[in-house]
C-alpha cells in the first residue's frame, strides 16, 4: 500500500509541476519560482503535505544538484574559463564585492553569525546562468555587444563556486580551521588539475564515457558523474562541485551529446530538488521574513545593476547596453538555491535562513526577467524626458 | 576589412565585421550549429536591431546571392590571362568526400588533365602541395587547368 500511496503522490507531484512548468512558459518566467512555490504548497504547514515520497525526492534531490551542476560544467570549456579568467577577473571581483556583501550584512544583522553570513553572502552573490540565457535568447540580445561581459561575469560566479561551495561545506560542517583548510586545498588542487587535464588531455576524459550508442552513453556519464559527486562528497568537497570539475573536464563534442541525453534528466530531477527545497520550508514562517527579503531585493538588484554596468563598461559599451548588461544580471535562481539547500544540512543555520532565501529567490527569479524586459523602453523614455528638458 | 571572432561560452561563437556605414554584421553560430545573422542597430550599436535564425540552405542561398556574383567576376579575370589554360579556386565543403583525406586519392592529374597548384586555409597558401596533404573543410583548392577539366574537378571535389 505504501508503493501505492507513493507512486499516486510522486505522479501527482510530476504532474502539477508540468501543469507549472506550462504555466511558467505561458506568462514568459522561469518555472524556478513556480517550482518553490509547489514545493512550498505541498511541504510541511502547506495545503496537503505529502508522506509517502520522503525517501526518494530527498536522493532524487541530491542527484538533481548533481546534473544541474553536471551540466553547468559542460556547457564551458577549460579554455573558455581560462580565457574568461584572463579578461574579467576585475569586473568578477566587483560583481562579488558589490553583490555578496548585503547578504552578508543582512545574515549579520539578524544575528545568524558568519556561517550565516557566508551562506547567505553566496545566495545574493551568483546570479542564475539558466535564467539569464534563456532571457537573452528570447529577447534577441545574444548578439549584443554587452552580451559577452554579461556571459563572462556569469563564467567568472561558477569558476568562483568551485571554490566557494567547498569553502562553505566545510564551514558549514563546523570542520574547524585545519579541517577546513584541507577541504579547501583540496578543492583547489582539483580545480587547478581539472584545468590542466581538461586543457591538455580533455580527450581522454572523454574517452571514459564516449559510446556511439546512446543507452551505454547516458549510464555511463552518469555513472562517472555520481561517482565523482560522490567521492568528493566524501572528501567533504560538496558532491555538486564534483560533478561541475568533471562536466568541465569532458570536452566538446562528448559535451555537446552529454548535454543533449542529460537535459531532460536534469530538469526532472532539478525540479524535484527545487520542490523538495520548498517542500522543507515552511511557508508559515515566510510573512516574517518578506520586509528583509523586500530590502535584500531591492538593493542586490542595485548592485547587480551596477557589477553588469562596470563588466559591460570594461568591454566599451555605451550607456544603454551597460542598463541592458546590468538588468541582465538580477536574475537569481538555481545556484542560490543549491547553496541555501547546502545550508539546510547544517544545525548551525538559522531556521530564518530557508524561508528568506526562498523568499528572496521567489522575488529575484520573476524581477530578473521582468527588468530585462522593460529596461530599454525605460531607458528611451528617460532619455526622452532629459531631451525635452534640455 | 576585421573580421572579429567572440567566444560566447555555453552558446558558441560570434563572427562580425563593422561595415563601411558604420553598422556591425554578423553570424552567430550556436554550439549545436544552427546560425542567426545579425545586424546592428544604428541609434544604439550595441544593440542588435534583427536577430535572423536561418537553416542551413539559407545560409547558403544567402552566401550565393551575396558572393558568388563576386567569385564569378574573380574567375574571369584569373582566366583571361593564358588562352586556353584557366585557373579556378574550388572551396572543400563540409559534406565533400574528401575532407580529411589526402589530395593522392582525387587522383585529380589522372582523371581530369588538371593540377592542383596550391591549397589555402584560414589565408594561409600552400603553394604545390603533395599527394598526402589532407584536406580540410573550408580549404580553397586553386586548381589549373582546361576549362573542361576544371568542371570535372569541381564535381570531383563535390562529389567524389
Amino acid at each position: 500500500m505504501e508503493t501505492a500511496l507513493a507512486l499516486e503522490e510522486l505522479g501527482a507531484l510530476f504532474f502539477g509541476l508540468g501543469v507549472l512548468g506550462r504555466l511558467a512558459g505561458r506568462i514568459g518566467i522561469s518555472p524556478i519560482p513556480l517550482y518553490l512555490l509547489g514545493g512550498l504548497a505541498f511541504g510541511q504547514g502547506g495545503l496537503l503535505p505529502l508522506a509517502g515520497i520522503g525517501g526518494f525526492t530527498e536522493l532524487a534531490s541530491e542527484v538533481g544538484v548533481v546534473l544541474l551542476l553536471l551540466l553547468l560544467g559542460l556547457e564551458y570549456s577549460a579554455s573558455d574559463l581560462v580565457g574568461g579568467l584572463k579578461r574579467s577577473w576585475l569586473a568578477g571581483i566587483v560583481d562579488m564585492v558589490l553583490n555578496a556583501t548585503p547578504g552578508a550584512v543582512a545574515a549579520l544583522l539578524l544575528g545568524w553569525g558568519p556561517v550565516g553570513a557566508l551562506a547567505m553572502a553566496g545566495v545574493t552573490w551568483v546570479s542564475s546562468s539558466g535564467i539569464i540565457a534563456k532571457v537573452l535568447s528570447d529577447l534577441g540580445r545574444l548578439g549584443n555587444r554587452e552580451t559577452p561581459a554579461v556571459l563572462s561575469v556569469l563564467v567568472m560566479e561558477d569558476l568562483a563556486m568551485a571554490l566557494y561551495l567547498p569553502i562553505t561545506t566545510a564551514v558549514l560542517a563546523s570542520l574547524g580551521f585545519l579541517a577546513g583548510l584541507r577541504t579547501v586545498g583540496i578543492a583547489l588542487v582539483l580545480l587547478v588539475v581539472v584545468l590542466v587535464v581538461a586543457l591538455r588531455f580533455g580527450g581522454a576524459v572523454s574517452a571514459v564515457v564516449d559510446s556511439p550508442t546512446s543507452e551505454v552513453f547516458l549510464l555511463r556519464v552518469i555513472g562517472v558523474a555520481l561517482l565523482v559527486a560522490g567521492v568528493a562528497s566524501q572528501l567533504q568537497v560538496s558532491a555538486g562541485v564534483g560533478a561541475f570539475l568533471l562536466g568541465i573536464a569532458i570536452s566538446e563534442d562528448t559535451a555537446e551529446n552529454a548535454t543533449r541525453v542529460l537535459s531532460p534528466l536534469r530538469d526532472l530531477f532539478a525540479a524535484v530538488f527545487f520542490v523538495v527545497f520548498g517542500l522543507n520550508t515552511d511557508p508559515r514562517e515566510i510573512p516574517a521574513v518578506i520586509p528583509v527579503a523586500l530590502a535584500l531585493a531591492v538593493v542586490t538588484t542595485l548592485t547587480k545593476i551596477g557589477a553588469g554596468w562596470f563588466a559591460a563598461h570594461q568591454s566599451g559599451v555605451g550607456s544603454l547596453g551597460r542598463w541592458r548588461a546590468g538588468v541582465a544580471l538580477v536574475a537569481r535562481g538555481e545556484f542560490s538555491i543549491v547553496i541555501a539547500g547546502l545550508a539546510l544540512t547544517s544545525a548551525s543555520i538559522d531556521p530564518g535562513f530557508a524561508p528568506l532565501a526562498t523568499t528572496y529567490v521567489l522575488l529575484m527569479a520573476v524581477l530578473g526577467p521582468v527588468l530585462a524586459r522593460v529596461v530599454v523602453p525605460v531607458h528611451g523614455a528617460l532619455s526622452g524626458r532629459r531631451r525635452a528638458a534640455a | 576589412m576585421d573580421v572579429e571572432l567572440t567566444r560566447l561560452p555555453g552558446i558558441g561563437t560570434k563572427q562580425e565585421f563593422v561595415t563601411g556605414d558604420g553598422r556591425r554584421v554578423g553570424v552567430l553560430t550556436h554550439r549545436d550549429g544552427h546560425r542567426e545573422l545579425l545586424l546592428a542597430g544604428r541609434e544604439d550599436p550595441d544593440s542588435c536591431v534583427a536577430t535572423l535564425p536561418m537553416t542551413e540552405a539559407e545560409c547558403n542561398a544567402l552566401g550565393t546571392l551575396l558572393g558568388a556574383p563576386n567569385l564569378v567576376a574573380k574567375l574571369q579575370d584569373q582566366q583571361r590571362e593564358v588562352e586556353g589554360v584557366n585557373t579556378a579556386q574550388f572551396p572543400i565543403a563540409e559534406r565533400s568526400p574528401y575532407v580529411g583525406r589526402a589530395l593522392g586519392d582525387t587522383a585529380m592529374r589522372t582523371r581530369t588533365g588538371t593540377s592542383i597548384v596550391a591549397v589555402v586555409r584560414d589565408h594561409v597558401v600552400s603553394p604545390s602541395p603533395r599527394p598526402d596533404f589532407v584536406f580540410a573543410a573550408g580549404d580553397l583548392v586553386v586548381i589549373v587547368g582546361t576549362g573542361e577539366g576544371l568542371k570535372q574537378a569541381a564535381e570531383i571535389l563535390e562529389a567524389g
